[in-house]
């Protein structure tokens, strides 16, 4: 596992104007060494943010460290250590992803006899066997998005940005290439930063979510954090759920009735409250239907949040995609 | 462990780190250099695309070739072309070359957007433009210089005077210099600006072959309205008369326009000046229009 502590990328009040324009306002973040997601709508700064991470765009203020690299001043080296996975096509369709990958791999800067070895390598972890050596125009869209990936990883970076890696993937296709992604950091060593506009499925790899919305930062979050803070269990017994509830409140547990007569929601804020369900239960001898863990969704958490509003626009556009 | 290794299981090794050397910026824009200048002549791309260049290669090799073979077997005391008259009798083949071969240098990155892979990169922006450039260059000067190669040999062996020989291919490389740049700064520039690779070619061999036309159409009129001088530098609308203006000018050689001669010191002032504004702007028209297209 990769050290969590040092931050892999640190933003100083980052501001960035294109004319009247301002992409990005005032971004303070530290991303540590995880898996990173980075969710924003689309215009939301996110692509401002990884040029000037990259070392190809000047911040008109603010500082930006990689690895505790100057944007500004160590591109060179920064993007020695770091890979990126655009979001947009990049492939060109009449080489094979071998040759595709040994020539990216030497324009990382690795000799060649390296290069070939990394390249063969790095696509048998993305997933690419036979079909490495067949033209990248006769590809699936999920076996476009692996060789994308591997030129992320074929120089053996400490740091990969990947801009949205699932974009174009049907259901099956996006759990393999999130899975691959948490790979990356918890077998490969390689810290992740990964952007979506959907927040749903980065909180399932994502050690940490930073929101940016109109280039101000909305939120930096452990999701580890996030979780245990606000877990809730679903209660369903078969009588007298009002006693069951009164019972909970005096014990100091916060329970609030649920949709149907004989349900309710418990805040599990350590797991002594579990014991307190079935302990009441027991003492007012009703049967106990059930006891379900929610799913806690992030995305619930920013629907609570301050602002709302883009908590919904976050949502909103989750759906759409999903349906 | 050690008994399962031997039964000969295939162990997944996990992926593995690289601690080796990372060879830097230098290296990486020499390989780019030597790709595209492998790429021109088709090495390292499918059987399919090393077929145009060595067919035009050996139509440029096979005149020195025949002369050769005309001076040894008859004794002639001169070739029968000169060093640096060679390229204007050949101007449409390697027209054709620069023509399909630069859009193959540069299409391929820029129309299936590859410019963002090399941009997170550890190289500069302006370092792709001169990679590109360089390589192209290379491979234009190596077709041009192997021709004059063969007939530098070609003369010797046929025991022609050596000091005029050598001067003359001294005089022909030179040319051959400046042919390669000027060529390779027309013809990356179009292509740069033509991502589809057929209509680069076509828009490169369209544009050398006309202006050559309006060339020589502006030379012949103002020729016959007894404008001599004048014609002659209008001519130069013709990259291949830039190069044949300062060959005139600069080794007094026999010139294809015959006015070229009585510029004198002038003319070839304006000719060099000339072809250094072509590959000075084409250099910076190529790195204007990277700054824009290599957007991440």
């Amino acid at each position: 596992m990769p050290a969590i502590e040092t931050p892999a990328i640190e933003t100083k009040a980052l501001t960035r104007t294109f004319g009247p324009v301002t992409a990005l306002s005032q971004l303070s973040v530290e991303m540590p060494s995880g898996v990173v997601g980075l969710v924003g709508a689309n215009g939301a700064g996110k692509s401002t943010l990884i040029k000037i991470l990259l070392g190809l765009l000047a911040p008109t203020r603010g500082t930006a460290t990689v690895l505790g690299l100057d944007c500004l001043t160590d591109g060179l080296k920064i993007r020695e250590l770091v890979g990126y996975m655009p979001e947009s096509e990049c492939l060109p369709p009449e080489v094979s992803a071998t040759e595709f990958l040994v020539h990216m791999a030497r324009m990382s800067g690795l000799p060649t006899d390296v290069a070939r070895e990394r390249t063969a390598d790095t696509l048998r972890h993305v997933g690419l066997y036979e079909e490495r050596y067949r033209p990248i125009g006769g590809y699936s869209t999920g076996m476009k998005q692996r060789v994308k990936l591997a030129q992320a990883l074929v120089h053996d970076p400490k740091l990969v940005l990947l801009d949205e890696p699932t974009n174009g993937l049907d259901p099956a296709g996006r759990d393999e290439m999130l899975g691959l992604i948490q790979r990356i950091s918890t077998d490969f060593g390689i810290a992740v930063v990964v952007t979506s506009h959907l927040l749903g499925e980065l909180e399932r790899i994502a050690d940490h979510i930073v929101v940016i919305e109109a280039g101000v930062l909305q939120r930096s979050t452990s999701t580890a954090a996030a979780t245990t803070m606000s877990s809730v269990v679903l209660v369903e017994v078969t009588d007298r759920a009002a006693e069951v509830m009164a019972l909970l409140t005096a014990a100091g547990a916060k329970a609030v009735a649920g949709d149907s007569e004989q349900t309710f929601a418990v805040e599990v804020g350590d797991e002594r409250v579990l014991d307190e369900i079935r302990g009441a239960v027991a003492d007012l001898d009703v049967g106990l239907v059930r006891i379900q863990r929610r799913r806690h969704h992030l995305a619930e958490m920013f629907q609570s949040a301050e602002r709302p509003q883009s908590a919904e626009r976050l949502q909103t556009s989750e759906e759409v995609s999903h349906g | 462990m050690a008994e399962q290794e031997t039964a000969g299981v295939i162990h997944d090794i996990g992926f593995r780190h690289y601690d080796g050397p990372r060879l830097g910026r230098g290296w990486i824009v020499r390989s780019l250099l030597v790709e595209t200048f492998r790429g021109a002549f088709g090495f390292g791309r499918p059987a399919k695309a090393k077929v145009m260049p060595w067919v035009l290669i050996g139509i440029l090799l096979a005149p020195p070739l025949i002369f050769v073979l005309i001076i040894v077997l008859t004794g002639m005391k001169d070739l029968p072309v000169s060093y640096t008259q060679y390229f204007s009798s050949l101007q449409l083949i390697i027209s054709l070359f620069i023509a399909g071969r630069a859009p193959y240098a540069v299409s391929r990155d820029l129309r299936h957007g590859v410019m963002p892979l090399y941009l997170s990169r550890p190289l500069k922006r302006d370092d792709y433009v001169f990679a590109k450039f360089g390589g192209m260059a290379l491979a234009m000067f190596a077709i041009l210089a192997a021709p004059e190669t063969l007939l530098f040999v070609g003369a010797l062996l046929a025991k022609l005077p050596v000091g005029d020989q050598i001067a003359g291919y001294a005089q022909g490389l030179a040319m051959s210099v400046i042919l390669a740049l000027v060529l390779t700064g027309i013809g990356l520039v179009i292509a740069a600006f033509t991502p589809r690779r057929g209509l680069g070619v076509a828009a490169i061999i369209t544009t050398l072959v006309v202006v050559s036309a309006i060339g020589g159409i502006l030379w012949g009129i103002l020729t016959s309205m007894d404008n001599d001088a004048l014609g002659a530098y209008l001519s130069a609308i013709d990259p291949y008369n830039v190069v044949n203006g300062i060959a005139t000018s600069w080794f007094s050689v026999e010139p294809n326009i015959s006015a070229m001669s009585t510029l004198g010191f002038t003319g070839g002032l304006v000719f060099t000046t000339l072809a250094v504004a072509i590959v000075w702007g084409s250099v910076a028209i190529l790195l204007a229009r990277y700054r824009k297209v290599g957007v991440v």
